[in-house]
């Protein structure tokens, strides 16, 4: 990628990084949330449902100043890590993945529900005499069933992941090396003077890069959906 | 023995609903469409849970609600066979057996290979299950059920989702399983002919209520009965004995005292053949008949006259085995002066009789 500078190119291999990682860390939480909500009426199932989405709704900004205030070395959370187990998210790529994986996890909780309320009941009921216990029903038939889901959820998590700004900036900064994100570092380019050409190639690669997971999305869709023979 | 007695309110409807049957033997549960043979089953498999009552498989209480005893469906080693099959669209047909056939706990009675032998699955294995037909999908679907080795096999309407010949198709692997496997099957329908190939027991449903109960020969005597299978379909179903071929080439079948004559190609010598007698191809005669073209003729003594509409008498008649029943108007009962105790003949043409092999395994008459 000599095309690339090589300030560029961190850029996007961190944007890789910590997109990967959010949506990793993100994605049981996203699952066991997706089946609570679908399946259980629960006491605040509606403001743990309001919860979820409310990163869609909040200013990014908004979102990065709670995880500051929560996850940040003062925070109760961010405390308590940093004192017994000595872990920093604050200025951190891992930071960053978090802020991401905050950020997208309304997508996938969605793109899971989704499939998940598509899943057949009455299979889940056909296990059920057969044998299978609730995890196994739920690993061997659940699962597979709302695999689409799942794939949809985290390709256009991911996507999105790439390019998440605001809650990242707000919550980890922009430090190259570190937490300077594609977004971030096209932020940085555009504020410095002669940096038009760097900024028009990051932003390419963005759009590229969204394109190719909007794609990839819908083929494995449709691949999985006839592997199940809908 | 299987034992039901339950209760249950969905909405308006009430079921409330006992039987119970010998095991092995195969139990109809018989009614129109609505009248809560499906949330009956799914009561009996655990899917469903019962306000009130108790389910009984021989010694082994699954449901009990006086004593807070519920065994959850997955521990009831119980067989389902639904309606729509329900086959796992992400496995294969082998695989969706196999599902079944690793989870099977205590004594197995069948093997995957002999399984795939009685429903003929061999060549459908590696096919993924939206590429199978309706019939096919059906012989999965029971194949997967046999294979958890269950002590009970109820099947919820199997051939209602198919068409005539299709269900033609599949009724034949049934009656294998039956005959082959001493397995206690519930069978839930609305179509009298598959009953009366199948079961040894009918349990008639409707409303919610079970109005009547017991062995398929004495319920076929029953008013309930009739009133939802239809004036022409009222009869008696006979099973008995094949005894040779006469000259003709009918098959000569001993029926209590007597003998029938009818078509039946292919029954064995020895054999049990079910025979359905409708009441309405039975002619009687209050002296011995001579110089008729009719095949067979049954000596028999006349049991009770019934009203059965306003036109007609239902008229039982004793030959020895199960009572048949013949319609005739209610002028020809007063010519005759049939009365109960005096002898009388039986007149069947052996083109209106149909056989059908039936080796039933053995179990007490209810």
């Amino acid at each position: 990628m000599n095309w690339l500078s090589p300030g560029e190119s961190e850029a996007l291999q961190l944007s890789l990084i910590v997109a990967t990682r959010g949506v990793l860390a993100a994605l049981p939480f996203a699952v066991l949330l997706a089946w609570m909500l679908s399946r259980h009426r629960f006491v605040g199932s509606i403001v743990l449902d309001a919860l979820v989405h409310l990163p869609l709704v909040l200013p990014p900004v908004v979102t990065g100043y709670l995880l500051l205030l929560t996850f940040g070395t003062r925070g109760a959370i961010g405390g308590w890590l940093d004192r017994t187990l000595d872990i920093r998210l604050i200025f951190t790529r891992n930071g960053a993945a978090l802020a991401t994986a905050v950020m997208t996890f309304p997508f996938m909780v969605r793109a899971m529900r989704l499939s998940l309320e598509n899943v057949d009941r009455g299979l889940e009921d056909a296990a059920r005499t057969l044998g299978a216990g609730p995890l196994d029903r739920f690993a061997t038939v659940t699962l597979p069933l709302m695999l689409p889901g799942i794939l949809a959820g985290v390709i256009t998590a991911f996507s999105a992941g790439l390019g998440e700004f605001g809650a990242v900036i707000t919550f980890v900064s922009n430090i190259p090396g570190e937490t300077r994100t594609l977004p971030l570092a096209l932020y940085t380019a555009l504020q410095s003077p002669g940096g038009d050409a760097a900024a028009a190639r990051l932003a390419g690669m963005s759009l590229t890069l969204g394109v190719c997971g909007l794609v990839l999305a819908e083929w494995l869709g449709r691949r999985t959906r006839r592997m199940l023979g809908r | 023995m299987l034992r039901v007695a339950v209760q249950k309110r969905r909405g308006s409807f009430e079921l409330d609903a006992r039987f119970e049957m010998p095991t092995p033997g195969v139990v109809a549960l018989f009614g129109r469409s609505g009248c809560g043979k499906s949330t009956l089953v799914e009561i009996i498999a655990g899917l469903l849970e019962a306000d009130s009552g108790l389910v009984q498989l021989d010694d082994e209480v699954l449901l009990d609600t006086r004593r807070r005893l519920d065994v959850p469906p997955e521990r009831r080693r119980i067989g389902y066979v639904f309606q729509d099959a329900r086959l796992f669209p992400h496995l294969n047909v082998e695989s969706n057996l196999r599902y079944a056939q690793k989870r099977a706990v205590g004594a197995s009675f069948v093997s995957f290979e002999s399984t795939i032998d009685l429903l003929g699955l061999a060549p459908l294995l590696a096919r993924r299950t939206h590429q199978l037909s309706g019939g096919e999908r059906q012989r999965v679907a029971i194949a997967r059920a046999l294979l958890t080795q269950p002590r009970l096999l109820l099947l919820d309407e199997p051939l209602a989702s198919l068409d005539a010949a299709k269900s033609a198709e599949l009724l034949p692997y049934l009656e294998s399983l039956r005959d082959r496997l001493a397995i206690p099957m519930v069978y839930v329908s609305h179509d009298f002919e598959e009953v009366l190939r199948l079961a040894t027991h009918i349990v008639l449903i409707e409303r919610g209520l079970v109005v009547a109960q017991g062995g398929i020969g004495e319920m076929n005597l029953r008013q309930e009965l009739r009133a939802i299978i239809g004036a022409d379909a009222v009869g008696a179903i006979v099973d008995g004995q094949v005894l040779g071929i006469d000259a003709a080439g009918l098959t000569r079948v001993r029926v209590g005292f007597g003998e029938l004559r009818l078509r039946a190609p292919g029954a064995a010598i020895g054999a049990t053949l079910r025979i359905q007698i409708l009441a309405r191809d039975v002619i009687v005669a209050s002296q011995a008949p001579q110089n008729l073209s009719v095949r067979n003729v049954l000596e028999a003594t006349v049991g009770a006259v019934t009203d059965d509409d306003d036109e007609a008498d239902l008229i039982s008649l004793d030959i020895g085995a199960t009572p048949i029943l013949a319609r005739i108007t209610k002028a020809a009962t007063r010519e005759l002066s049939l009365r109960p105790g005096m002898p009388a003949w039986a007149l069947i043409k052996a083109v209106s009789l149909r056989g059908r092999s039936f080796t039933s395994p053995a179990f007490p008459d209810a």
